[in-house]
């Protein structure tokens, strides 16, 4: 029997509702308005009474409409048809919405209609299933029993979509019978499964997860110690990031945490890519949708959307939907490591994240910790970015859930809470910096006070050396700013120069230019000697002028090589010339 | 169900909040308030058990506790027809001139958000004929950008400017918490230039209840909205959204909320945000450009109300000394259109604030007393000129002509090699001196 309530108060989008019988923390319910139904999730219990957050505007509701509870805690839906699509924080496909919408009027299509929810995978489609398990295989939660080809994962190229056991499987079942190779919806039973004690279950493609609660259907978790090749020189070679690490990119606005994300989307080494377009503008997230469809993926030779899914509740969509939407990414995400794959959970931004819990916090009228922020803010943020990691699967493959989240502090001071929060937590921070950005320095990630614990694709003690160039070519900077030119010795000068060209040829990176915005680490290899040499030579020039025509000139033809296509004829003869500039202006050593 | 109960005893008062008990009340729905204070339009903004609290617009001062209560069973509308342009209103929709109520097609405020499913890339030039805006940071179609300014600097004469200029169909104007000879001014400018028959304005003076700034927005919108969808361009102009932001912090004050950051409320990003995502470029149908100006208080960009804004926005247009700066300025969909334009465009635009950018490094020399080489010179020459012909507001070319003003600044102070634009560009602008 289901469990009924009479809203009792409404606060904004918090309603309190009188209940009978028993319900669950985060359980799902729907208040009803009319012919209307708004989504909605319990946060607290007290007596006889709890507090959901509606997923919805609560206008028109009213004390005494009822509210019907599902037994269910929020869950996603999990089974092929979820690549390319383009979902809200409930995992609603929008594009789907506007059609449904369009039924009802010509304007309305435009609009996000209250209370219209619709399945997050196509209940029409039908897949090829191929069995992999035959009947009597022993099976626990997660073991794969069959592919379907979706997109790229076609088992040619790349792996077939694996579908798996139900991960809510407890202890070892026996798979009593399976349907033989052909299409089937995910909704159609595709085999039985007996458990110890004789209880059968019927299996179908598709499961459903609860979101806040993480898919643990593995061995054990590994070390994150490969580094994940983002093609960015400055993440990957500096301030790297691991596969199955977490990272994040705290910056003002303007800086430029939206392109860089976007360029990890785009150049990751990934297998699949979800993006939560998280109380960002509506408009970034239409860049994307138009643009990915036609980037063809250099792995698959398809286009780049194959392998990307967005999850957009951009801020003018309801706050508590917002809160949902990173779990539902970070579900999404672990669904498809479950399939030995390679998974980048890219959240933006994860203040607007927190801002959705304060916001909720106020209303339940909790007390209060910094900034307002409710005090469970640190643990909430630490277990979100647990669910990243890299793990052994049952049948010895591995996969990984990599985590990148910007934060975006208020007045872009990295001391307030989200910042510190995460901080904590995560194995990679990348700083952005205004005074970068201003001076169209990008990607804006500040190369003094960033860090990261992950390996990178360079040795770490010629990275140490790079890094205390950098460093001392900022003092002598902020040196000079006092003392001018004049009262700067030549040697110096000539390390501060060296700083700034290893800035200006190796950390900018021009996302807008085809060949260099994406820099593979083979060719990360090649620049960085090149770079490393210049660092390390001995030029003795006569005066300072002569020193920055040098500089300015070797800068100039290595942004030139930087353009080339990797091991082009232009590629090499440019190289051979930096070479010789080098050689030249060291000569007699 | 139309509740025709009238409600006779209010419980309790507090700044423009009332409390009564009340039955069958729906949240968000509209009530009036009749009291010796007069007439008012009243929202539900809480229930609790039998206990409904009311924001009333014109606020609670004189409403008595035996005020007559009744609940009207819908939300919050405005009226929309053609019959709106050319006039003003009060936030609550009242006529502000003098003018017969306009009571056709009433449509709700704060409609849900567009499916981001259903938005096109912004793709269409708004000229505005001011070179620092055409040129170097055009404004674009369905683009929503603040003008940031302390208080004092002239952003409601910037503001009148575009919208006199900017080709729209329509324009509406919100005024928050402006000075009732501000709203004169600019009504009388709009009247001038013969814009007021394409305008309706919903205006807020410093005067007016607190609650009916906050109903500014949301109803210059949701006519903006209206208008969209049957076709139209509508520019839509914001000021001062700071007044906004304010207003929004003193009702949460009221309500007892926990403030976050500097007294605002927790949820000041979603409110700002929600009101700005209404910029939209609707598939089949019109458009909707937002404006905005927000002051700065203290001249100081890290306070709450535009530092949420920038995240919100799609850059920002700082005015200072009376003059768009070049640096801190973006409009970030500038990239978007600056392409189709003159094929010079986007290289004069880099060049002119490269040297620009020099040329206030020389100032800083030369006020600390270093000697002044010949580019030096140069680039003093070229400053003056840039300030006096690109940057002073009263400029107003169009877009074309700004380019060539560009070339020919350029090649006054500066030889053709020295400016860093490809041959083959200056080959074919660079004038004759």
């Amino acid at each position: 029997m289901t469990t009924t309530g009479k809203i009792s108060a409404v606060n904004g989008n918090m309603i309190t509702v009188a209940f009978d019988g028993a319900v669950a923390q985060n359980e799902v319910g729907y208040a009803i308005l009319g012919d209307k139904r708004l989504m909605a999730e319990i946060v607290r219990v007290r007596g006889d009474r709890c507090d959901m957050q509606v997923f919805d505007s609560t206008t028109g509701l009213s004390i005494g409409d009822t509210v019907e509870f599902t037994g269910e805690l929020l869950a996603a839906e999990l089974g092929p048809g979820m690549l390319a699509q383009v979902y809200d924080g409930l995992q609603n496909p929008l594009a789907d919405l506007a059609k449904e919408a369009s039924k009802i009027s010509k304007d309305a299509e435009y609009f996000l209609q209250r209370g219209m929810y619709l399945p997050g995978l196509p209940r029409d489609r039908k897949w090829d299933f191929h069995p992999t398990a035959a009947p009597g295989a022993r099976i626990s939660a997660g073991d794969p029993i069959g592919w379907v080809t979706e997109g790229i994962f076609d088992n040619k190229t790349m792996p077939g979509h694996k579908i798996m056991a139900p991960f809510s499987l407890k202890g070892v079942w026996t798979l009593k019978d399976i349907v033989a190779e052909g299409d089937y919806t995910v909704t159609d039973d595709i085999a039985t499964l007996v458990s110890q004690d004789g209880g059968e279950l019927k299996v179908k493609m598709m499961q459903r997860w609860p979101v806040k609660v993480p898919i643990k259907c593995f061995t054990e978790r590994l070390e994150p110690t490969e580094t994940l090749e983002t093609t960015v020189r400055t993440i990957d070679t500096f301030f790297p990031v691991a596969v199955g690490g977490t990272y994040c990119i705290p910056g003002p606005f303007g800086a430029g945490k939206t392109v860089l994300q976007q360029t990890t989307a785009r150049y990751a080494k990934v297998d699949v890519v979800i993006s939560a377009a998280c109380g960002e503008r509506a408009g970034e997230v239409v860049e994307t949708l138009k643009e990915f469809p036609e980037i063809v993926d250099p792995k698959t030779g398809q286009s780049l959307m194959k392998r990307t899914i967005i999850i957009c509740n951009t801020s003018s969509m309801p706050v508590a939907s917002r809160e949902a939407s990173v779990y539902t990414a970070v579900t999404l995400a672990e669904y498809f490591r479950q399939m030995g794959l390679n998974v980048l959970v890219l959240a933006d931004s994860t203040s607007r994240w927190a801002q959705a819990m304060r916001e909720l916090s106020g209303r339940l009228e909790e007390i209060p910790g910094e900034e307002a922020f409710p005090a469970y803010l640190e643990s909430r943020i630490a277990a979100f970015y647990e669910r990243a990691g890299r793990v052994k699967l049952r049948d010895g493959s591995t996969g990984s859930v990599t985590i990148g989240g910007t934060v975006s502090p208020a007045g872009g001071n990295f001391d307030e809470p989200v910042t510190q929060a995460t901080l904590k937590v995560v194995g990679g921070f990348h700083g952005l910096s205004r005074a970068r950005s201003d001076a169209r320095r990008y990607p804006a990630i500040d190369p003094l006070d960033s860090w990261s614990h992950y390996n990178s694709v360079i040795e770490q003690e010629r990275v140490e050396k790079a890094r205390a160039i950098l460093r001392r070519g900022n003092e002598i900077g902020q040196m000079m700013k006092v003392v001018g030119e004049e009262g700067t010795s030549l040697e110096d000068f000539t390390t501060y120069l060296k700083a700034e060209f290893l800035d200006a040829v190796y950390l900018q990176q021009n996302a807008f230019s085809e060949s260099d915005a994406t820099t593979p680490v083979a060719r990360q290899r090649v620049m960085f000697d090149m770079v490393e040499k210049t660092l390390a030579a001995d030029f003795e020039f006569p005066e300072k002028d002569a020193t920055r025509k040098f500089f300015l000139d070797l800068q100039q033809t290595f942004i030139d090589w930087n353009d080339k296509p990797f091991e082009s004829e232009d590629f090499k003869s440019l190289k051979s010339g930096l070479e010789k500039k080098i050689a030249e202006a060291t000569d007699g050593k | 169900m139309f509740n025709n109960k009238v409600y006779h005893k209010i419980d309790a008062l507090s700044g423009s909040v009332a409390t009564l008990r009340a039955e069958g009340v729906k949240y968000n729905e509209i009530a009036v308030v009749e009291s010796r204070a007069g007439t008012s339009l009243a929202q539900v903004i809480k229930l609790d058990g039998p206990n409904v609290t009311l924001q009333i617009f014109a606020g609670a001062r004189g409403v008595d506790t035996a005020a007559k209560v009744r609940f009207l069973g819908e939300t919050m509308k405005v009226s929309f027809s053609d019959a709106l342009l050319g006039r003003a209103f009060t936030g609550s929709g009242e006529p502000r001139d003098g003018g017969p109520e306009i009571e056709e097609n009433p449509s709700p405020i704060g409609q849900p958000s567009v499916n981001p499913a259903k938005r096109i890339m912004p793709h269409q030039m708004v000229r505005t004929n001011i070179p620092m805006i055409d040129l170097f940071n055009s404004l674009v179609k369905s683009q929503k950008l603040p003008i940031f300014a302390k208080a004092g600097e002239p952003y409601n004469e910037l503001l009148a400017r575009i919208a006199l200029q900017a080709d729209s169909d329509v324009i509406v104007i919100g005024g928050m918490g402006l000075k009732y000879d501000e709203y004169l001014k600019l009504r009388n400018t709009l009247d001038k230039s013969g814009a007021l028959s394409k305008t309706v304005m919903y205006v807020h003076t410093a005067a007016d209840p607190t609650v009916e700034c906050v109903l500014v927005p949301d109803v210059s919108l949701a006519v903006a909205e209206k208008f969209a969808l049957s076709g139209k361009d509508v520019l839509v102009l914001l000021t001062n959204m700071t007044s906004f932001a304010d207003a929004l912090k003193e009702i949460a004050i009221t309500m007892e909320q926990i403030p976050s950051n500097r007294g605002y409320p927790g949820d000041l990003y979603s409110q700002l945000a929600s009101r700005y995502e209404k910029a939209v470029d609707f598939d089949g149908a019109g458009s909707i450009t937002i404006l905005a100006v927000t002051t700065m208080p203290g001249d100081d960009v890290t306070h709450p109300v535009p530092d949420n804004t920038g995240y919100i926005t799609e850059g920002q247009f700082y005015l200072r000394n009376g003059r768009i700066e070049p640096f801190g300025s973006l409009s970030r969909l500038k990239q978007q259109v600056n392409k189709a334009t003159r094929e010079d465009h986007r290289t004069v635009m880099d060049a002119m604030i490269k040297l620009y950018a020099q040329y206030k490094e020389t100032v800083e020399k030369q006020s600390m007393g270093f000697r002044m080489s010949a580019w030096d010179q140069k680039l003093l020459k070229y400053g003056e000129a840039f300030e006096k012909g690109m940057m002073d507001l009263s400029v107003n070319i169009p877009l074309e002509q700004a380019l060539d003003l560009g070339w020919k600044i350029l090649a006054q102070c500066f030889d053709k090699g020295e400016v860093g634009i490809p041959t083959k560009l200056s080959d074919k602008f660079w004038p004759a001196v």
